[in-house]
């Protein structure tokens, strides 16, 4: 009843959001034959959840909306003749860079001369009194069923982090219709952009710095959460409890990149908590510490989709390098333009720490393989 | 039915109808209108193509998918990507389905799950 | 900084940056004020002035510097700022009245003529607004810019309004 099905690929990209998908276009771009692959029914991972506009400059697409570039690179993909696989989920890399995947109608093996890794990354939790009651859910969960399906989980919301990702979404509630209650943020100064938090906090929703959540509280499901004011230690300071009516508890509290088939396929990791965790070395072309394997967007540190295209594409044209499909010269021509962009993301307050980041895992995996 | 019933049953269905967003400043308005009867329980519920079981149900403000093993303690929506299986019901006869992921089908059967639940289609 | 404990700037820490203009050149007339005062990496305002009265130069981290004596008030500018940080204002709109420009994602739009509540950048409400136009066109994506009549006062706090259906 299984039937097993045999593909000989150029290039196989695991993941079709931004990342994967600008390594496919800019690999497909040079005649590579390339297969993407990714478990949804949809492409575009992240990007058409960001209905908000990008920042940047016009080589990011900034002023754009993540939907319409969403958009924009699946057109382009499809028109560069990339082998889309959707609702398939690739399980296994074996040795000889042989991908498996489970497809809607059984098993595929795709044998590949090149390996691109763009699998996101996952959100983290929080656990407290009561976190498990309906009405408890990530932030991105919040995101996905309002902006992909429509549909509001609740109408009373509280977020807990105020990052890029709780007050972005925060201000996507309210613009489908939602009553955002509170930010709650436990450090004591806002995280993400302050442009973002001065969108919401015209709309009159409070941001409370140096607070956090103690218990999601109701029968079933949430009706109310008690949230609490925190020392320098983050501990929670007697007295200053206070309850609020929710229905919805968003947890926005940071992203771990997803490395499952990076660990799998061998590759060495270092830990770099600017980049959310467990991070695979590579070098500037993007290539992991195992030749042909590559990594870009989320998977290769936590960022933005702004860069995860810009280190998709490099890991498309570094992949379709290592075949002969484009000299040396050129490759590196190209790479290094895109690198410049890149550069220009990593700087500032919000950026800084990401690049020296960055450098650190280049310098490692260049001590690993000389 | 009396009139009582009347505006209850109406401020019910209006207040299920707004956990949709018709109306969007970005998204536009929701155009979909292709209707799908789905049995959740043994209840008829009227969802649209499109929606997948997770939010079909949500749209009704039905928030409790499953209930766990050892404690009865229910559980829904919670990564909305097919990642946690906090959401899973059975569907058609088959337990553990990710309902956040598997879009609705004209006729689909589903049920709150209990514990791992038990397999009702012969596979 | 008041921007990065509560999340929304005090009017001192605004006039400091270079995207806003000096208090006479308000008092002369429509201008607009650009309310941006973190180093992002992100510069599409500077295009978006055919006056060329807005510069982000490189690194595109630098802070956007409005040339207050380009500017004509034409709010153009202010559907294409991602972060909806400009806004706006016209100190001489009439006696005692001020008139503001603010980008406004939501839904409903109010209409017309209508009277709302005006709120402050921490989002209180502060006074009563009429809402002189809505410019909504098709470069905008999305991003309509709503025109409102406040009291000359006001003209330094409010910076949107609140409305719901």
């Amino acid at each position: 009843m299984e039937k097993e099905n045999i593909i000989k690929a150029d290039i196989t990209i695991i993941g079709a959001g931004p990342a994967g998908l600008a390594a496919a276009i800019e690999a497909a771009k040079l005649k590579a034959k390339v297969v993407l692959i990714d478990e949804n029914a949809s492409p575009g991972g992240q990007l058409f959840k960001q209905i908000h506009k990008f920042f940047g400059s016009k080589e990011h697409y900034a002023k754009i909306r993540g939907i319409n570039i969403g958009r924009e690179l699946c057109n382009e993909a499809k028109a560069q003749g990339v082998h889309l696989m959707l609702n398939t989920v690739a399980f296994a890399i074996y040795e000889g860079k042989v991908v498996a995947g489970i497809t809607p109608t059984g098993l595929v093996q795709i044998e590949s001369k090149g390996i691109i890794l763009a699998l996101g990354a996952n959100e983290n939790t929080l656990s407290f009194r009561g976190w498990t009651k309906p009405g408890v859910i990530s932030a991105g969960a919040a995101q996905t069923v309002v902006n992909l399906y429509r549909v509001l989980p609740g109408k009373c919301f509280l977020m807990v982090g105020s990052g890029n990702v709780g007050l972005i979404i925060s201000y996507q509630l309210l613009q489908a219709g939602a009553t955002v209650v509170a930010i709650v943020e436990a450090l004591p100064k806002i995280g993400g952009y302050g442009v973002h938090a001065a969108k919401i906090s015209r709309a009159g929703v409070p941001i409370l710095t140096s607070h956090t959540i103690l218990e999601a509280k109701g029968e079933k499901e949430v009706n109310s959460a008690i949230i609490c004011k925190v020392d320098e230690q983050f501990n929670p300071i007697p007295g200053n409890e206070k309850e609020l009516k929710v229905d919805v508890i968003c947890l926005a509290v940071g992203l771990t990149p997803q490395t499952d088939l990076v660990r799998m396929a061998g590759c060495s990791f270092e830990y770099l908590n600017e980049l959310g965790g467990f991070v695979p070395l590579h070098n500037k072309n993007m290539e992991t510490t195992i030749k042909g394997i590559y990594v870009a967007g989320d998977t290769a540190g936590v960022e933005e989709a702004s860069t995860a295209i810009d280190e998709g594409r490099i890991a498309g044209i570094a992949a379709a390098s290592s075949i002969g499909l484009i000299d040396e010269i050129s490759s590196k021509e190209k790479i290094s333009q895109i690198w410049s962009r890149l550069n220009s993301l990593r700087i500032g307050p919000f950026g800084q720490s990401r690049q020296e980041a960055k450098k650190i895992l280049i310098k490692a995996r260049g001590k690993l393989c000389p | 039915m009396d009139i009582q019933t009347d505006i209850a049953a109406m401020l019910d269905s209006e207040r299920k109808k707004k956990m949709r967003v018709i109306n969007h400043p970005i998204l536009g308005t929701d155009e979909r209108k292709k209707k799908i009867n789905i049995y959740v329980d043994d209840k008829p519920i009227s969802a649209i193509e499109g929606d997948t079981i997770l939010t079909a149900l949500l749209a009704q403000g039905i928030r409790i998918n499953r209930i766990t093993k050892k404690r009865k303690e229910p559980r829904g929506l919670f990564c909305g990507i097919g990642r946690c299986t906090d959401c899973v019901m059975i569907v058609n006869g088959i337990p553990s389905v990710r309902t956040c992921v598997t879009f609705v089908e004209e006729g689909m059967r589903v049920e709150t799950q209990e514990g791992v639940g038990h397999w009702k289609k012969k596979i | 900084m008041s921007l990065e404990k509560y999340g929304y700037p005090d009017l001192e820490e605004i006039k400091k940056s270079p995207g806003y203009p000096s208090d006479q050149r308000l008092a002369e007339g429509s201008c607009i004020v650009i309310e941006c005062i973190q180093e992002i990496p992100c510069n599409p305002c500077e295009t978006a002035c055919k006056f060329g009265a807005i510069k982000v130069g490189q690194p595109i981290t630098n802070l956007p510097v409005l040339d207050e004596k380009l500017c004509t008030g034409c709010g153009n500018c202010i559907a294409d700022c991602p972060g909806l940080a400009i806004f706006l204002v016209n100190k001489t709109y009439a006696s005692g009245k001020a008139l503001l420009a603010f980008p406004y994602e939501y839904y409903p739009l109010p209409e017309k003529g209508e009277v709302v509540q005006a709120v402050n950048r921490a989002g209180k409400i502060v006074g009563k607004g009429k809402v002189i136009k809505i410019f909504n066109p098709q470069k905008n994506d999305r991003t309509p810019v709503v025109y409102l009549e406040i009291p000359l006062e006001l003209a330094d706090e409010v910076r949107s309004i609140k409305y719901s259906n």
